[in-house]
């Protein structure tokens, strides 16, 4: 059996300290299952981008695979802190940009009034926005030299924390939430609106019943919304600055541990993303019902 | 018979500069069928949205039950849930047929209507469906949900815009004896908008000819279809306008 190449930060002289962070030892611990070594078929194991063949890969992808089960069922609480991390931040600018884009969406959909052609083009543009512009911004406005660095509030976030985050990705997530609850809403028969206010409904009422109808395509604009954060990371690297401990999220360790050379952890972060988001689309669909069966 | 429910005085209609309704004045009786004939085009749909406060009129009032509404007036909600409509489509909610019918009650903020639901359902002889999505009805089947939906509602008017128009013989017959029971049995007022001068002649006690958003002619059904007063009604229910 042959031991596959060390890509741990020590051996490849990236970090000199000889002390590997715990979520590198977990790495080192996969590699030292002497199944998973024989799956990888030993040669230049460590790495899928050396490896040729289609076999190989195949046995290279079931390696990383067994290497991400391995990296979850370790329950490492730097992984935990990352992964709660990140779905606490992206949760939170969902649940913002929804209250927001929401509401917006079916303004803009039911009714016509000077200006409306104008908001709708800054809403295209807006879903759009490349999501490191937002966070330029975002990053400019929060700096002690930006307008709202130099406010003292417990509202305004502080650049470096998740706040700042969380303001960033409900500034990438709300128009795209907006611009397709809008168009949900317009898709609604407009005779059936009449015949919603005919049977004696009030504004608020007729809104709200053609949210309902419209409710497949509100919960495919939350996906969107949800999607375009969760995979995010120019914004949060910039306004979070991908602090250990403190504004570390999936994307931004994926990055990080890229840059390090380490792919096996940075493939394993980017299953469980791409896993988890999996599940969270999943479980909006099945709280929806059969909607989505109509 | 004779009381007015409805006094329309100088009512007009424009839309984009556009003049889809001169009405001039027209009184509807309370518990009378009033059928409005007239080609496609001829603004009775338009007619019906004045009536059922969806829209206010550009110039004229509109008298109800004794309250007056101007171009500038909003109606109260009270006023408006008088009156509704069942329009050609059925425009369903994606729900359950009993959801459905229920539904206008709910908007009034009525919680237990399983009662009137069922009676409303009963009439159109379809309480068998009322588990039933809504999307998976017949034309028929559905059109005959939308008029319970309004029955349920026991409103002082019913409007009904072209209600069988594309449907069976059987589902048309069906509507209209339910349309007569409705009227009969619960004294509501009947305005029919519809361009088919038999089912007026059967359903109406008067009829209104309507003309490039003119009412030419409203009489008895009677005399408008024996012994019109205008050569246009009389070549329309001979069916000798060409439109």
């Amino acid at each position: 059996m042959v031991e596959p190449p060390s890509l741990l930060p020590e051996a490849n002289g990236l970090a000199g300290n000889g002390q590997a962070p715990r979520l590198e030892r977990r790495i080192r611990y996969a590699f030292a299952d002497r199944r998973f070594l024989a799956m990888l078929g030993g040669r230049n194991a460590g790495s899928f981008f050396f490896i040729s063949g289609r076999g190989k890969i195949i046995r290279a992808l079931a390696g990383f695979l067994h290497e991400t089960i391995m990296l979850i069922l370790s329950g490492d609480p730097d992984l935990i802190e990352i992964v709660s991390l990140t779905f606490r931040v992206s949760g939170i600018a969902l649940l913002f940009s929804s209250l927001v884009g929401i509401p917006l969406g079916v303004f803009l959909g039911l009714r016509r009034f000077r200006g409306r052609r104008l908001l709708i083009s800054l809403l295209y543009t807006g879903m759009g926005f490349p999501p490191v512009v937002i966070g330029l911004l975002v990053y400019m406005l929060l700096s002690r030299s930006g307008p709202l660095g130099t406010i003292q509030s417990e509202i305004i976030p502080r650049l470096f924390t998740p706040s700042a985050m969380v303001m960033a990705q409900t500034i990438i997530s709300f128009p795209l939430v907006a611009g397709f609850t809008m168009a949900a809403v317009m898709g609604v028969d407009q005779q059936l609106r009449q015949q919603i206010s005919a049977l004696g409904a009030t504004g608020y009422q007729t809104a709200r019943t053609v949210l309902m109808e419209a409710r497949t395509g509100v919960i495919v604009s939350v996906i969107a919304g949800f999607g375009s954060i969760i995979s995010e990371v120019g914004a949060v690297m910039l306004v979070g600055g991908n602090i250990d401990h403190k504004t570390r999220v999936l994307t931004t360790a994926i990055v990080l541990e890229t840059r390090k050379g380490n792919f096996e952890l940075a493939s394993s972060l980017g299953i469980i993303l791409l896993s988890l988001s999996f599940l969270v689309n999943l479980a909006m669909m099945l709280l929806q019902g059969r909607s989505f069966d109509e | 018979m004779n009381e007015s429910i409805y006094r329309l005085a100088g009512v007009t209609k424009v839309y984009d500069k556009h003049q889809v309704l001169a009405l001039g004045d027209l009184d509807v009786h309370r518990g009378e069928v009033l059928a409005i004939v007239g080609p496609s085009g001829a603004g009775k749909s338009t007619l019906l949205r004045l009536l059922n406060f969806v829209e206010p009129p550009t110039a004229g009032t509109i008298t109800f039950d004794g309250h007056t509404f101007g171009p500038e007036d909003t109606v109260p909600l009270a006023i408006r849930r008088r009156v509704t409509t069942v329009f050609q489509r059925p425009l369903l909610l994606k729900q359950s047929v009993q959801a459905n019918v229920g539904f206008g009650l709910k908007l009034r903020g009525i919680r237990q209507v399983r009662e009137e639901v069922f009676a409303a359902l009963d009439r159109v002889r379809l309480r068998d469906l009322a588990r039933q999505k809504a999307t998976t009805l017949s034309g028929g089947e559905a059109q005959r949900v939308a008029l319970a939906r309004a029955m349920a509602l026991r409103t002082d008017v019913l409007l009904l815009d072209e209600p069988t128009a594309n449907l069976d013989p059987y589902n048309v017959g069906a509507i209209e004896a339910i349309v007569e029971e409705v009227n009969a049995d619960l004294g509501t007022t009947v305005i029919l908008v519809t361009h088919n001068v038999f089912q007026a002649r059967r359903l109406a006690h008067r009829v209104g000819l309507l003309l490039d958003g003119e009412l030419i002619e409203v009489s008895p059904v009677g005399e408008f279809f024996d012994s019109p007063v205008d050569p246009r009604t009389a070549a329309f229910a001979r069916g000798e306008m060409i439109y």
